[in-house]
């Protein structure tokens, strides 16, 4: 369907009853906020620098609460509908693919009560980022995966494809609001995405990387291309595909919870025993898990990659570690 | 959200505590009814002590035993230590059974060579139990069992008396040096093994105990040609969820706490050894 851009206004509004979440620029970067009543987002920017992968699975997350001295137990009440606006397609790919890990064995009841609860709103990419690469992890800049509704920005309107049920119920209550798709939209949306496309500088080569990385286990590489890393985790943290978590318990006089919370791999603490002995003992170790998980070990289990080629490690690494650049030497490896 | 959540605990009590030695309890654990669930040899459960938090222990008592859930703990960490400072009647969270356990079956109708190293001996237990229970089902039973010291050796009186006066069965004790109550082998577990000089014929080795112990065991089984397929061992690994999910448990493409923690050498040796 197609919504004209003046009725972007009244289409926000026919969303209210939800929250309802969308990119906010606010000092140095743009995230995802909770939009008040009335309010109407304009969805003028790149990427948001934190992913929307907190939707499904909440930077910290409270698993239940409880009362010190007693048996009680109490659940968190997750039932509140959240539409997410804006959601860029490598991000809503990323939790596609990280939902595989979550239903995998057993079912996750939170990250799985989230996702139903969730709907994600896509918009394509008419300008991706300087180290966007999603065409070569499976990607693009109009991927559908992962999302229920998909608006590509055609200048003056927006062309809305409804992905899933939950897409099209959105369709339904802004009904009046909508055009029918004529075929000079669809000329429009295929112009649009191949010049986005276009726009997509960096490539990687994954050809023969996830059969091959075991093999590189002691190649020199690794100790080169974390020579540099902080440990700060920063990748981990802001990569929409990395999904480890820690479990603690916390304390407020009598009141406790015990909450997940991100954990990241490029962490010492991660995998240190209580003992003292760790199997990933120095930031070597960590990186090539960290490429390994990605590229080769997540390949294994769900066949496929579990980096969607958003940039953001590449962007806000603080010393500039490229993961474009690792997979580059390990191609030359191969 | 439903009660079967796997992540949330059920409440369990504990009915008795044995002090083994300075730094290790064997703690006797019931859920409401009974067992708190159904396992196999060599499966773990992550303990809570709220709001301490949760850790991953391996579950020392054989299934054949329907009383309560066994487990040794040494104190070394924050949940380990208060584990140590409860006292019986006080509760505390559990949630499992995680993990594959030993491949009972498999080694059905082979000797079974046991190996242990200190609080290492906690998960062999649980199988050597349910090899006596079922002991038609095994051949000869061999357990080398070391520890730093005499007082170090967790259950001393049922390793001597009740495991060595079992049928076909040998027990081998070593402690690392001399000491003045002690008249038995002295030694480190490995070099032991080689002394007594184990044939591979119709015989499977199951080994535990600290890293360093292990590697210089499987260094003497090789030397004795075990092949990798007849060497058990089992994991020790920081887990959090213990279900697959919290990630930090992975052995390349497998995780621990679902694939293992038990693996015979042929499977470690195609993984990556980041053990």
């Amino acid at each position: 369907m197609l919504l004209n851009k003046d009725k972007w206004p009244e289409f926000v509004g026919r969303l209210a009853g939800k929250k309802l979440l969308a990119p906010q620029s606010g000092g140095d970067a743009v995230r995802f906020a909770p939009v008040s009543d009335g309010e109407v987002p304009m969805l003028d920017f790149k990427n948001t620098r934190v992913p929307p992968k907190q939707a499904l699975f909440p930077q910290t997350e409270t698993m239940y609460r409880f009362q010190l001295g007693t048996e009680e137990i109490e659940l968190p009440q997750l039932d509140e509908e959240t539409i997410w606006l804006g959601v860029r397609p490598c991000d809503a790919r990323a939790m596609a693919i990280v939902e595989k890990l979550f239903r995998w064995d057993i079912d996750d009841p939170y990250y799985l009560k989230r996702r139903e609860l969730t709907t994600l709103v896509g918009l394509a990419c008419n300008e991706p980022g300087l180290n966007c690469f999603c065409p070569s992890v499976g990607g693009g800049p109009a991927s559908t995966e992962g999302l229920d509704l998909l608006m590509i920005d055609l200048d003056d309107r927006y062309l809305l494809e409804a992905i899933t049920p939950k897409g099209e119920a959105l369709l339904d209550v802004t009904g009046d609001l909508l055009d029918e798709v004529k075929a000079d939209a669809v000329k429009e949306k295929e112009k649009v995405v191949s010049a986005a496309e276009k726009k997509i500088k960096r490539t990687v080569d994954t050809e023969g990387v996830s059969a091959g990385l075991p093999g590189l286990w002691e190649d020199p590489l690794w100790r080169r291309v974390s020579a540099a890393c902080l440990g700060c985790g920063t990748c981990t943290y802001l990569c929409p595909t990395c999904h480890c978590f820690d479990i603690q318990d916390e304390t407020e006089g009598f009141e406790a919870r015990r909450c997940r919370m991100w954990d990241s791999c490029m962490f010492e603490e991660y995998t240190v025993h209580t003992s003292g002995h760790n199997p990933r003992p120095t930031r070597r170790e960590r990186t090539r898990n960290r490429i390994n998980h990605k590229y080769s070990y997540y390949v294994d289990k769900f066949a496929v990659t579990a980096c969607v080629g958003c940039g953001r490690c590449v962007n806000l690494c603080p010393v500039n570690i490229d993961i474009i650049e690792i997979l580059r030497q390990v191609k030359e490896a191969l | 959200m439903s009660s079967a959540n796997p992540l949330m605990p059920q409440m369990a009590t504990i009915i008795d505590i044995t002090v083994e030695t300075p730094d290790i309890k064997t703690l006797r654990v019931v859920g409401k009814d009974g067992l708190p669930f159904d396992f196999m040899p060599g499966q773990c459960a992550m303990l809570s002590v709220p709001p301490v938090g949760e850790a991953i222990f391996s579950i020392t008592s054989s299934p054949t035993c329907r009383e309560c859930l066994e487990f040794s703990i040494k104190d070394v960490g924050s949940v380990s230590g208060a584990l140590h400072a409860l006292a019986p009647g006080q509760q505390i969270g559990i949630r499992g059974p995680y993990g594959n356990g030993f491949p009972v079956e498999e080694i059905k109708g082979k000797n079974l060579l046991f190996i242990g190293g200190g609080i290492g001996l906690a998960p062999l237990r649980s199988l050597i139990g349910y090899g006596f229970a079922n002991r038609e089902e095994y051949g000869h039973i061999d357990i080398v069992y070391g520890a730093r010291s005499p007082a170090d050796m967790i259950r001393k009186s049922e390793v001597k008396e009740t495991w060595g006066g079992q049928s076909d069965t040998s027990v081998y004790l070593t402690v690392d040096a001399e000491f003045p109550d002690w008249n038995g082998h002295v030694g480190f577990v490995p070099s032991y093994v080689t002394e007594l000089a184990f044939t591979p014929e119709k015989r499977v080795a199951i080994t535990c105990g600290p890293p360093i112990m292990i590697k210089f065991v499987l260094q003497a089984l090789e030397k004795l040609q075990f092949s990798p397929e007849q060497v058990i061992t089992t994991l020790e690994m920081k887990m959090k969820c213990g279900v697959g999910k919290c990630g930090r448990c992975n052995l390349g493409s497998v995780y621990v706490c679902k694939d293992g923690p038990v693996f015979s050498l042929a499977q470690l040796n195609a993984l990556p050894a980041e053990y």
